[in-house]
């Protein structure tokens, strides 16, 4: 069974058709990377995923779990499914360590001990133990973006979604969260990924989806986007994104 | 104009002899005993007025920005009803209508009745305050708090309202200051606050300008040590890193 | 619990509303346009006497401004009205003594308004003008203060609801606001209840009706912009 599952998604805001038929699937241990222009509609889909975003038409599922059944209680898939936001979004009124522990003791009802020591390790492991009593405005957006995911990870989660993580940061800061991703790919975590970078995508992805206008245009495994990408729209965007 | 006369606070209310020290005994009482207890009183209205506009107007804020269609519309409704109804009507509202057409709540004392009409007619100014300071934060941060698993309730309860709460001193602040000076509408029903201190003592004493300036004094103290408990506040709360507190 | 509810509004015919209410009514009309013409003017006034940067000029408009909105309006009105006749030698009507009070007190409300709107208008708008040749009195007149008037429109005519409201407590030196005229009304046909209730529908009606044009404006002023 898929870790993910997609069938026939789509989505409207109002009369505007957002997302069309989109499809796809994402096993256990797959990373996928989404790419595409702006308003594709690729982070409209990521949030739909873990139910953030609502939508009229078709299946999602993960771990065999339907995320638009209204009998679902979503806060509890939320709970396994990790989210990292363009934005960061850490919680600002609370330290780095009280934004790992608080959802480990409110929703998994974890001891206040044991979520701050499993908060500490993952600090370690993003580089950042000696940080852990700051609060997240005396950080740098890196440093956020890698406290975000640790977050994330303090929730032990059976897949990771990344809504563009490195879109809102400095170009000197992109590759410290990237490396975190790298080795978080390397280890096995299930990962869907909206992203520019397709340096990241070409090392660690395994399929990459290209959507544009709202629709799945192209899904292949990574060396047959990359190397010949079947639809013109695909072709145009990695030429042009691939000049850097 | 005539010379000053400070010593009228030291006459006896009732004949009007000037009272040594000041402060009557055995039942004697001087208008500055009088003044004294008008102020706290308009303290007591006061405050009691915030907790009551604070808690409902928080509520109704916090109805305004849930995803809930009716909850959204019984939070403006009420912030409508009570905004758009000049705050002395409503206490008149409140002294003389209701309790004729409330039998139960004939025999509530006007104090009440005064402390609900204001905390009522600010509660619709602090409704809007929190619903401002909750949709000044951004979406993410609600989006945010869901994803890590959180309720509706909690995500509101650890991620939003915090925030909202500090971004919102400066205003509520005022609104605090407000109630201070709204409570002088409650000389109309016959609550011995300052205004109605201020009415009557000018009567008896015709010295006007020195009973006037003592209670716009003792207005002005007031609303300035609540501003300053505010702003210890607004320093006691502040987030490191954050300028204003917000995003 | 709403036991005996006999409610009668059949004594409020056109003639005891035209009798009591009409009067308090223009009253309340004339005192609400009267200050809020008066008061923005001087408002703007007091606005540019703070954004001057002299202090003989700033000191004593942001000490009128601040007091102003430091007392209870209840109080401003009782001192207007014991010491406009101590100033002028003879008694003053409690109407009178009502405009000249409010527009002087709203005025330090307008005036914070406004300076929020001078300050609103950016400083490129200010060098243009000097840079073409203009002055000082130009340059705010024809460039500045009209978009600065503009763009706080809408928060203008939310204060001047909010005067409205605050007319009514002309009932603390007896004025014959609309307020009055409905409790003159009540009392004499001995139905308070009747006529708070029909005084508080009318104030309802008129300050959510102006709310509602005050959004639609402010929706049209944004497109535009």
């Amino acid at each position: 069974m898929p870790m993910i599952e997609m069938n026939n998604v789509s989505k409207w805001y109002g009369r505007f058709q957002v997302l069309a038929e989109c499809s796809t699937q994402v096993e256990k241990g797959e990373v996928i990377v989404v790419c595409g222009p702006s308003g594709s509609g690729k982070s409209t889909l990521i949030k739909c995923v873990n139910g953030l975003e609502p939508f009229q038409q078709g299946e999602i599922s993960v771990n065999g779990i339907s995320v638009g059944d209204p009998k679902t209680d979503l806060p509890k898939l939320r709970a396994r499914v990790g989210m990292v936001f363009q934005h960061f979004e850490l919680f600002p009124h609370m330290s780095i360590t009280e934004n790992l522990a608080i959802a480990q003791v409110k929703v998994l009802g974890r001891s206040r001990d044991e979520a701050r020591e499993r908060g500490i390790k993952l600090l370690d492991r993003v580089g950042l133990r000696a940080h852990a009593d700051k609060f997240p405005g005396q950080l740098s957006g890196g440093q956020q973006q890698r406290v975000a995911i640790a977050r994330a990870l303090a929730m032990d989660p059976i897949c990771m979604l990344f809504d563009e993580p490195t879109s809102a940061l400095d170009p000197e800061m992109i590759n410290e969260v990237l490396d975190v991703m790298v080795e978080l790919a390397q280890e096995g975590m299930t990962m869907m990924v909206v992203t520019h970078e397709m340096g990241f995508a070409r090392k660690v992805a395994h399929r990459v989806v290209f959507m544009d206008q709202g629709r799945i245009v192209e899904d292949d495994k990574k060396d047959a986007f990359f190397g010949s990408p079947r639809s013109e729209r695909a072709q145009q965007f990695l030429s042009k994104i691939l000049h850097h | 104009m005539s010379t000053w006369d400070w010593q009228v606070f030291c006459k006896d209310t009732i004949d009007g002899e000037i009272v040594p020290r000041c402060f009557g005994s055995g039942g004697d009482v001087t208008y500055l005993d009088w003044l004294l207890s008008a102020w706290g009183w308009t303290m007591a209205v006061s405050v009691l007025a915030l907790l009551v506009a604070l808690t409902l107007g928080s509520l109704m804020g916090i109805l305004r920005t849930t995803p809930h269609r009716g909850l959204v519309l019984l939070g403006n409704a009420w912030t409508e009803l009570f905004r758009n109804i000049p705050l002395l009507v409503q206490i008149f509202l409140w002294y003389h209508v209701v309790p004729a057409l409330i039998p139960f709540l004939r025999g509530v004392p006007s104090f009440i009745l005064v402390v609900i009409g204001l905390g009522l007619f600010t509660s619709a100014r602090i409704s809007e305050q929190v619903r401002a300071g909750i949709q000044s934060l951004s979406g993410g941060q609600r989006m945010a708090g869901l994803a890590v698993g959180f309720t509706l309730p909690q995500t509101y309860r650890h991620v939003l309202l915090p925030m909202a709460f500090r971004i919102i001193i400066p205003p509520l602040t005022s609104e605090a200051m407000n109630i201070v000076k709204n409570s002088s509408v409650a000389f109309a029903v016959s609550i011995s606050e300052l205004t109605l201190f201020a009415l009557q003592a000018q009567e008896e004493t015709s010295r006007g300008i020195e009973v006037y300036l003592a209670v716009t004094g003792l207005y002005f103290i007031t609303a300035f040590a609540l501003n300053r408990a505010m702003l210890f506040v607004e320093n006691r709360v502040r987030v490191p890193g954050m300028i204003g507190g917000g995003t | 619990m709403f036991g005996a509810l006999n409610l009668d509004f059949s004594f409020l015919t056109l003639d005891v509303i035209s009798g009591y209410v009409v009067k308090g009514f223009i009253f309340s009309i004339q005192l609400t346009l009267i200050a809020m013409l008066g008061g923005i003017v001087l408002g703007t006034l007091l606005a540019l006497m703070r954004l001057s940067g002299r202090p003989w000029l700033v000191v004593p408009a942001a000490g009128y401004v601040n007091t102003m909105r430091s007392i209870p309006l209840v109080m401003v009105i009782l001192w207007f009205f014991l010491l406009i006749p101590l100033a002028i030698g003879r008694p003053l009507g409690a109407e009178i003594s009502a405009i000249i009070t409010f527009t002087l007190f709203e005025a330090a409300y307008y005036s914070e308004i406004m300076r929020a709107g001078i300050q609103s208008v950016s400083k490129g708008q200010v060098a243009a003008g000097y840079a073409l040749g203009m002055n000082y009195r130009q340059t705010m007149g024809l460039i500045v203060l009209p978009q600065a008037f503009r763009n706080m429109l809408p928060v203008l005519l939310t204060q001047t609801i909010i005067l409205f409201q605050d007319t009514s407590l002309v009932y603390a030196i007896g004025a014959y606001d609309l307020l009055k005229g409905f409790e003159i009304a009540g009392k004499n046909f001995n139905r308070p209840v009747e006529t708070y209730l029909v005084a508080a529908l009318l104030y309802f009606v008129i300050c959510f009706s102006l709310s509602l044009l005050v959004r639609r404006l402010q929706q049209r002023i944004a497109i535009v912009r």
